[in-house]
């Protein structure tokens, strides 16, 4: 019973990771502009695109795969704020959600557009695919392990880059107060294109995880709309509060799998954050604010 | 061009502000009735989507176009108004029963989801109604005994006082009647006091709060109505389909459903209508183009790029939609040579904050 | 009965007190204004009157009833209106509708008659015309009748605002500093309308206000205020000689040079 539980926990931390990149990778944007991405998932799938052709057309190791893709995908995510996101900067914020959106659905069908990737599902080859790992009674999944490891890695990276480089120091300056930055000699605007290319790597990061479970196709982007749920919980524009969200939706979906009835786990995070909603909306780390009359 | 002078106060009020409008809209009237005899069975079938999914526009326009709130998440609304209309016809309840009880079970819906929605503000509540139709969704999906789950309800064609409506005129006729009604009464709602109210809570709601209007009882009944319109939507869309499943009342429906409010024009009326017709036209329009590209891009993902492309345009070179592109075209008419460029520029307003600083 | 009064009122934003056992009282058909330097807690106490925000301590009481702890919406309902130091119109609705939703607690239809556009709306709507066709008359919007808020200039919107809570036919009249932003030509015109406010339409009118000229011309008595605790209250002139209020606008060196 109890190694269930922990091989349980362990899967529910394991795809918790990757809806905690996601929601990372989103908050991320939510603080800096206060746009929300609903297309965070669909880069993470165009990301894991890249590091499929690098990995089989192009036959890298696995390292370097991610390295290509995660560069490649900054320069879209970029690209994509400079394009279609400053245009519309000031508009509502609903009407920048919907361009978000359209975003999706373009990169959806330009990758079915590609030749060699199109509406097929391929599998993206890892170091960690096989194997098991034993510890006394209990066994994971090495690919499991893998992914916990990989996304405390990049939290601590990450943490490093915003505490004590300059430009993570300048992107956390522009996400609290843009005038502000912008009096300090801050390029707001550069910061913010580059804050999406960041995201976009987070993003394509997660995606590369989560090939080995899902595999790789255009609608595996799908997923990344369980990372609102993640970023809910956590508390919207909280950089802790997506991971910990994240892994709190992991859990509860592969508690609620095995202990629940069939199709619960497919809308455990829905209910998690509808309840997470009602009871308290600026979730586990989030600030409620007030509109000054 | 025309002036308006106004000498009572009737003349503010009435629906339409003067003859020429009066001639055009009846014009249109006498066109649409005349329909069935203008054209082939392909595009009646074509004209009956358009009416249903204006219906449902209506609906949605009126909660995010005049009441300002978001809603990823309306076909639920539309899920519960088919499956009440498949379920009862089932039970041999007559349509003019059944209609309004899809309207109703709707609208409870929708009051229910209107209730958290009134703390909830902007995303909050996008992700609200977003997981909101996945729950609903996915009860359907698992209420076998009283839905079919995954294999579906079948539907008959409507009888209405004894009378078969089982050709498309009939059908159509039901249709049009039914999204004039919705039209007309969405008007009269909107120079009305609860109109007004809606409009207040979009533009600003402690503003509205501090004028006596009660935010809770007017967003709730927002949802309520506009859940009751989808509903209908639904209960035709039902009939119109003949088969229902889970899977037709997806988010990416709900997805869809926005961008009629959004190509169609926030805040109109009009735009609901134009925006129900791009959406049921631009398929076809892909269909035909698909003819003309290499084979690649035109595979099944060239309608997910062109509505994505297609929504992004819009959203930045025409925010205000169809109906704001028609409206340029006519004052340019109207206008004639004194045009102006900048007529219907929007006031650049720069990022305004909802967080406080 | 007394017509306003508050007592003992007090707020604190987490360690902040920014009003601090503060208590007035408002006599019916008198203009009350109140000053003090900036964060003194001015539009604060607007705000809790308001109910926007619920007071730590103290209770409000207009015309013998608590507002303490009511819905938000009640306010206007029971006949107290305001206008807002930051303009909070609707941006999208022309000024009439602006006006028109000024008479909200005014409707009589149900939400069915409405549906449908019964005579009873339609001898409604043209009631709530008539009410604030007599407003445009007053505040001379009839140019902007049918403008859309948005675009219009600031000095009109401004005028919009006190066009909205007047419309509301309202018992007392919130003023959250009426002339900012106002030149003196529109400062004046808004002296004279606070003026016939008080006399021609008989509406009480608490107000706040930083502009001394407007301050000595219209208002019966004046409350300062500074750092959210009361200094002085009394006629215009007491209050503007009052050493306490000298110290609180110009410091201490001030109070001893006027010695």
């Amino acid at each position: 019973m109890l190694n269930q539980l922990l091989q349980l926990t362990v899967a529910g931390v394991a795809q918790g990771c990757v809806y905690a990149l996601v929601a990372l990778g989103f908050v991320l944007i939510y603080k800096a502009t206060e746009t929300v991405n609903f297309a965070q998932g669909d880069m993470m799938m165009l990301g894991a695109f890249f590091a499929l052709t690098a990995s089989v057309a192009m036959g890298w190791p696995y390292w370097a795969t991610i390295l290509f893709a995660i560069a490649v995908m900054a320069v879209v995510g970029m690209v994509l704020e400079r394009v279609v996101l400053r245009p519309v900067l000031g508009q509502p914020a609903f009407t920048v959600v919907m361009i978000t959106i359209g975003v999706g659905y373009v990169l959806r069908g330009v990758v079915t557009m590609v030749p060699g990737w199109g509406s097929d599902t391929f599998t993206l080859p890892t170091p960690f695919s096989e194997g098991v790992l034993k510890l006394g009674p209990i066994i994971f999944a090495v690919q499991q392990v893998a992914v916990i490891a990989m996304t405390s890695a990049l939290c601590l990276v990450l943490y490093l880059f915003f505490r004590y480089s300059k430009l993570g120091v300048a992107m956390q300056a522009t996400s609290q107060n843009q005038l502000a930055a912008a009096y300090m000699g801050i390029p707001v605007r550069r910061v913010n294109m580059l804050v999406w290319g960041l995201s976009a790597s987070v993003a394509t990061f997660a995606g590369i995880l989560l090939a080995p479970v899902t595999f790789v196709h255009s609608n595996m982007g799908f997923i990344g709309l369980k990372a609102f749920p993640a970023a809910v919980v956590g508390g919207f524009g909280s950089v802790p509060g997506a991971i910990v969200g994240g892994l709190i939706i992991g859990l509860v979906e592969a508690l609620a799998g095995f202990y629940l009835p069939e199709g619960f786990k497919d809308v455990a995070a829905y209910v998690v954050v509808l309840i997470v909603l009602l009871i308290k909306p600026s979730g586990i780390f989030g600030e409620t604010a007030r509109k000054k009359v | 061009m025309r002036f308006l002078f106004k000498t009572d106060y009737d003349q503010d009020i009435r629906l339409f502000k003067h003859s020429g409008q009066v001639f055009w809209y009846s014009l249109l009237v006498a066109v649409l009735l005349a329909v069935p005899y203008l054209l082939d069975e392909y595009l009646m079938s074509q004209m009956h989507f358009v009416l249903i999914y204006s219906i449902v526009g209506l609906g949605l326009m009126l909660l995010v176009g005049f009441t300002g709130q978001i809603s990823l998440g309306h076909a639920a609304f539309l899920a519960v108004g088919a499956y009440t209309e498949a379920l009862m016809q089932a039970r041999g309840i007559p349509f003019f029963i059944s209609l309004p009880s899809a309207a109703l079970f709707a609208a409870a819906l929708g009051l229910i989801v209107g209730l958290p929605a009134l703390r909830l503000k902007g995303i909050y509540l996008a992700i609200a109604t977003l997981a909101f139709n996945v729950i609903v969704e996915e009860v359907i999906t698992r209420w076998e005994s009283l839905t079919g789950g995954n294999s579906g309800r079948h539907l008959k064609a409507i009888e209405l006082f004894g009378i078969k409506l089982d050709t498309d005129a009939s059908f159509y006729y039901l249709c049009l009647g039914l999204t004039i009604v919705s039209i007309v009464a969405l008007m009269n709602l909107l120079r009305s006091p609860t109109g007004r109210a809606f409009v207040a809570i979009r533009d600003s709601e402690i503003s509205a709060s501090c004028m006596g209007v009660n935010l809770a009882t007017y967003k709730t009944l927002s949802f309520a109505i506009s859940a009751a319109l989808t509903g209908i939507g639904g209960a035709l869309y039902a009939h119109k389909v003949t088969f229902i499943s889970p899977e037709q009342f997806t988010l990416l429906q709900s997805i869809e459903l926005v961008t009629i409010v959004i190509l169609g024009g926030v805040g109109s009326i009009h735009g609901a209508v134009l925006g129900a017709a791009f959406l049921i036209v631009l398929p076809q329009l892909i269909a035909v183009a698909k003819d003309y590209l290499p084979s690649n891009v035109a595979g099944s993902g060239l309608q997910a790029v062109v509505f994505g492309l297609v929504l992004i345009s819009f959203i930045v070179f025409e925010p205000l939609g169809l109906y704001g592109r028609w409206l340029k075209v006519r004052t340019w008419f109207e206008l004639f040579p004194f045009y102006r460029k900048g007529m219907f520029r929007r006031q650049k307003s720069y990022m305004k904050s909802e967080r406080l600083r | 009965m007394s017509f306003f009064k508050v007592e003992k009122l007090g707020i604190r934003f987490g360690g902040v007190v920014a009003v601090d056992d503060v208590s007035f009282e408002v006599k019916r058909g008198e203009v009350y204004t109140i000053i003090g330097p900036n964060g003194a807690g001015k539009t604060t106490i607007f705000n809790l009157i308001g109910l926007i925000y619920p007071a730590s301590a103290g209770r409000i009481v207009f015309e013998d009833k608590d507002l303490t702890g009511l819905a938000q919406h009640r306010v206007a309902e029971l006949g107290i209106a305001r206008t807002f130091q930051n303009i909070e119109l609707f941006e999208h609705a022309t000024v009439l509708q602006n006006l028109l939703i000024g008479r909200h607690r005014h409707r009589r239809t149900s939400l069915w008659e409405e549906l449908l556009f019964t005579g009873s709306v339609r001898r409604a709507e043209i009631a709530q015309r008539e009410a604030v066709e007599k407003v445009i008359d007053l505040l001379d919007l009839a140019h902007y009748r049918d403008s859309m808020v948005a675009g219009l200039p600031y000095g009109v919107r401004k005028v919009i605002e006190l066009g909205r809570a007047l419309a509301s036919e309202p018992k007392l009249l919130l003023l959250d500093e009426p002339s900012s932003g106002l030149n003196p030509e529109e400062t004046d015109e808004m002296a004279f309308w606070i003026e016939d406010i008080k006399k021609g339409l008989g509406i009480t009118v608490l107000m706040v206000e930083h502009d001394m000229n407007l301050v000595s011309r219209v208002s019966d008595r004046v409350l300062a205020l500074s750092e959210g605790r009361v200094i002085a209250e009394g006629t215009p002139a007491e209050v503007q000689s009052h050493p306490a209020v000298i110290e609180a606008y110009l410091g201490g060196a001030a109070v001893s040079a006027a010695a």
